[in-house]
């Protein structure tokens, strides 16, 4: 996983709530069996019926922080939307609160998910439709700084911090116990009354 | 409807809530390099003392207090302060919590580890496959050369682009074909049961699962795909999971989890004729909003859940993602084993006694606690249809769409957009809209019961000439069975398609679509934008709903079609 550092940037934003998954990514271009290419369609609905949403306006080009209202990322499970996001180049996403199944994703992929106060998350919304609006995010101090010169701490588990930052992902830390995991699959036999075979 | 929060535990008596876990990568143990550090940290004063940074302990949950549920959190906090206080009884109770709900049964039999201030190291049982989230899990683990954990534990199925024609074999879309063709040969190269075309129980993978037995009580069952929630009705806690961590699962039978806060949802009193689970589920979702549950698992409770049959738990159970929950379950009964009995794949005689008295140890124990309760009433409840573009924008067939006015700013902002897109406006009533699609069919309704309902209300009728009616059977056995019960004949003479086994009209990410522009009634579980394809009109219904429409043209309640009992 690519390692999270700062990230300075415009932000874009999508002032709704309530993104959901099919919105980030529709179902009809999940078809793929990479994790390329879904950038071209993020947001695909809204860029199709609104020609003034903030990805069809030239100034929000190399935008890398997008912001939105809250429970983003709702609906379904797939990946593709947190891919879609990354893949457009966005690199975190500011919001009043998130779906927990896209959170999830969003930690496997090096896509920070950024927790403000709804106060905060409206203002940001409201300044930054004027592109020149840049906003600096850093996940070592847990800060997000304004051009007003605030400067707005957020919460992040700290597990997920350091993986973000050193670019782990979990694969490596459940292998490392291995033993753990064959202890517990042995005590567990007995009261396995499941399995797949001959299916 | 009552909601009320369940007041929490105070984090930690000593004040050592605010530490830090402060991760430090380890100089020179562990291999994958994470070590807590002991004491260090922001010691309280800091915004994140709500108990981000808690560490973890056995007894408490607050480490599932994290950013993911973060409104939750914050409205916890406000309430968090003495002992776990169930509010909602006139008597003040206060119990200490030796006692369990289901969902901290199944959590603490699958801990495999937990590490201070790490996340949990969380057994998975049961991992089922699709084409559509699958494909790259499986580069992942062959990218690094890592086997398959359990195969006997992974059941693979193809649903989600697959066709409803009679010949699916032929897939026109290319994308579509490979991915279908990469997960046949996936499962072929690391041994992992599959349910092609050609095996017979091929369907909608929270429709076989069940149907096979391999949904069973007490299990932990994950897929990649959020309608996972359907499994729960078993008593199992099963949720949804993104790509990488199917990944986690096939590589090592585990992911990495912190416990779920746990909210009890209580059916009162008995449905009405013409009243399901999908309108008690979509009434449910309407009173706590799309992001109500979340970081929640939801046990149902309560009389009439105990009165529903298997197949109505799984409705309700399946949608519980739509309110933002993790998960949804329902403690297993009498119902649940007399449905397991015999399964293919569900313990034979010789173990079943010992089988049932394990899932019977899940119940929850008699005043266990939970952090949020809501009550439905289900008395007065009527059908329910959507009008907006997600799944909490309903009413009842007697109401009218809600006033702009009366919504918070957000809500109503969502509202007006909503409204634009399905073309309809505040204070309309739904009843007599017309419809020029129907589809009864999903992984939330399209099991053998729900085609029942539709076909004791299609018998002797036609569908309006104004109306596509597609009926798509969740699974080859559901198909099985109505073409034994005659169930295809009542739908073709009545004039509606009956189709192949799979997702179908639900997603539009097949052939079946709803045409731009074109307004469908549908007893799937989404309405967003697009969902059924590009510029559709969705409304969510039960299949009763769906097929009563279908006949009238419009949206109509079923009530008047079905034949007194």
């Amino acid at each position: 996983m690519e390692k999270v550092t700062t990230v300075k940037s415009k932000a874009m934003p999508v002032p709704m709530k309530d993104v959901d998954t099919d919105l980030i990514i529709p179902a009809q271009f999940l078809t793929s069996i990479s994790k390329d290419g879904y950038g071209q369609n993020l947001f695909r609905r809204l860029r199709d019926n609104d020609p003034n949403f903030p990805m069809n306006r030239k100034e929000f080009d190399g935008a890398t922080i997008l912001v939105t209202d809250s429970n983003f990322g709702c609906g379904s499970s797939r990946e593709h939307a947190v891919w879609a996001l990354t893949g457009a180049g966005f690199r975190v996403v500011i919001a009043k609160s998130f779906s927990d199944i896209f959170y999830n994703n969003s930690a496997k992929n090096a896509l920070l998910l950024v927790v403000l106060e709804d106060k905060v998350v409206d203002q940001i919304l409201q300044s930054s439709t004027n592109a020149d609006y840049e906003v600096t995010v850093d996940l070592e101090s847990q800060t997000v700084t304004l051009p007003d010169g605030s400067s707005h701490e957020f919460q992040y588990d700290q597990f997920r911090k350091h993986c973000m930052l050193n670019g782990l992902d979990d694969i490596e830390y459940i292998r490392s116990h291995a033993a753990d995991i064959q202890d517990f699959r042995k005590r567990q036999e007995q009261q396995r009354f499941m399995s797949t075979r001959g299916a | 409807m009552s909601v009320s929060a369940t007041k929490k535990k105070p984090e930690n008596a000593d004040g050592s809530k605010g530490r830090s876990a402060g991760f430090q990568p380890a100089s020179e143990s562990r291999s994958a390099g994470f070590q807590p550090a002991s004491e260090s940290g922001n010691a309280g004063g800091s915004p994140a003392s709500g108990g981000i940074n808690a560490a973890p302990t056995s007894e408490n949950v607050e480490c599932a207090k994290e950013v993911e549920c973060a409104k939750q959190v914050e409205s916890a906090k406000q309430v968090e302060t003495t002992k776990q206080v169930e509010s909602t009884g006139n008597s003040g109770m206060t119990t200490k919590s030796a006692t369990k709900n289901i969902v901290q049964k199944i959590w603490d039999a699958h801990v495999v580890k937990q590490m201070e201030g790490h996340p949990c190291v969380f057994a998975i049982d049961l991992m089922l496959l699709h084409e559509v989230t699958s494909a790259q899990a499986f580069q992942l683990i062959e990218s690094r050369n890592i086997q398959v954990f359990d195969p006997s534990r992974l059941l693979a199925t193809i649903d989600h682009s697959t066709p409803t024609r009679q010949n699916r074999w032929e897939i026109y879309d290319e994308a579509a074909r490979t991915q279908v063709e990469t997960l046949r040969n996936n499962c072929k190269k690391h041994n992992i049961p599959f349910l092609d075309f050609d095996s017979g129980k091929q369907g909608i993978v929270h429709v076989v699962g069940p149907e096979l037995g391999v949904t069973q009580p007490g299990m932990t069952i994950v897929c990649g795909d959020s309608h996972t929630s359907t499994h729960g009705a078993f008593g199992a806690l099963a949720f949804g999971v993104g790509t990488s961590e199917v990944a986690h699962v096939m590589a090592t039978g585990c992911l990495l989890q912190k416990q779920p806060h746990s909210m009890k949802v209580e059916f009162k009193g008995r449905f009405r004729k013409g009243v399901y689970a999908k309108d008690a589920i979509l009434k449910l979702i309407g009173e706590i909003g799309v992001g109500g549950a979340n970081g929640h698992v939801i046990e149902y409770v309560g009389e009439a859940v105990r009165a529903m049959s298997m197949e109505e738990r799984m409705t309700v159970c399946n949608m519980s993602i739509e309110c933002g929950a993790r998960a949804g379950l329902i403690a297993p009964d009498e119902t649940t084993f007399n449905y397991l009995k015999g399964r293919a794949h569900a313990p034979g005689a010789e173990k079943w006694d010992e089988a049932v008295a394990y899932w019977k140890s899940f119940a929850s124990d008699e005043n266990a606690q939970y952090d949020k309760v809501v009550t439905i009433d289900l008395d007065k409840l009527e059908p329910i249809v959507t009008w907006g573009t997600n799944p909490a924008q309903s009413v009842s067939l007697g109401e009218r769409i809600p006033k702009l006015e009366t919504m918070a700013a957000n809500e109503k902002a969502v509202a007006v957009r909503a409204l634009e897109y399905t073309k309809l406006k505040e204070q309309q009533v739904l009843e007599g809209t017309p419809v020029e699609w129907a589809f009864v069919g999903s992984c939330t309704n399209g099991r053998i019961e729900d085609l029942r309902i539709v076909a004791d209300i299609l018998k002797g009728r036609k569908v309006n000439p104004g109306v596509t009616m597609y009926v798509v059977p969740g699974s080859e056995a559901v198909m099985k069975r109505c073409q034994e019960e005659g169930l295809d004949e009542i739908f073709r003479a009545a004039g509606a398609d009956f189709r192949m086994p799979g997702c179908s009209m639900c997603l539009a990410m097949n052939d079946d679509q709803v045409p731009p522009g074109k307004r469908c009634i549908s007893s799937s579980n989404r309405n967003f934008v697009g969902r059924q394809g590009p510029d559709s009109i969705t409304h969510l219904a039960s299949p009763a709903t769906v097929a009563a429409s279908a006949i009238a043209g419009c949206i109509t309640s079923p009530a008047e079609f079905l034949k007194e009992a």
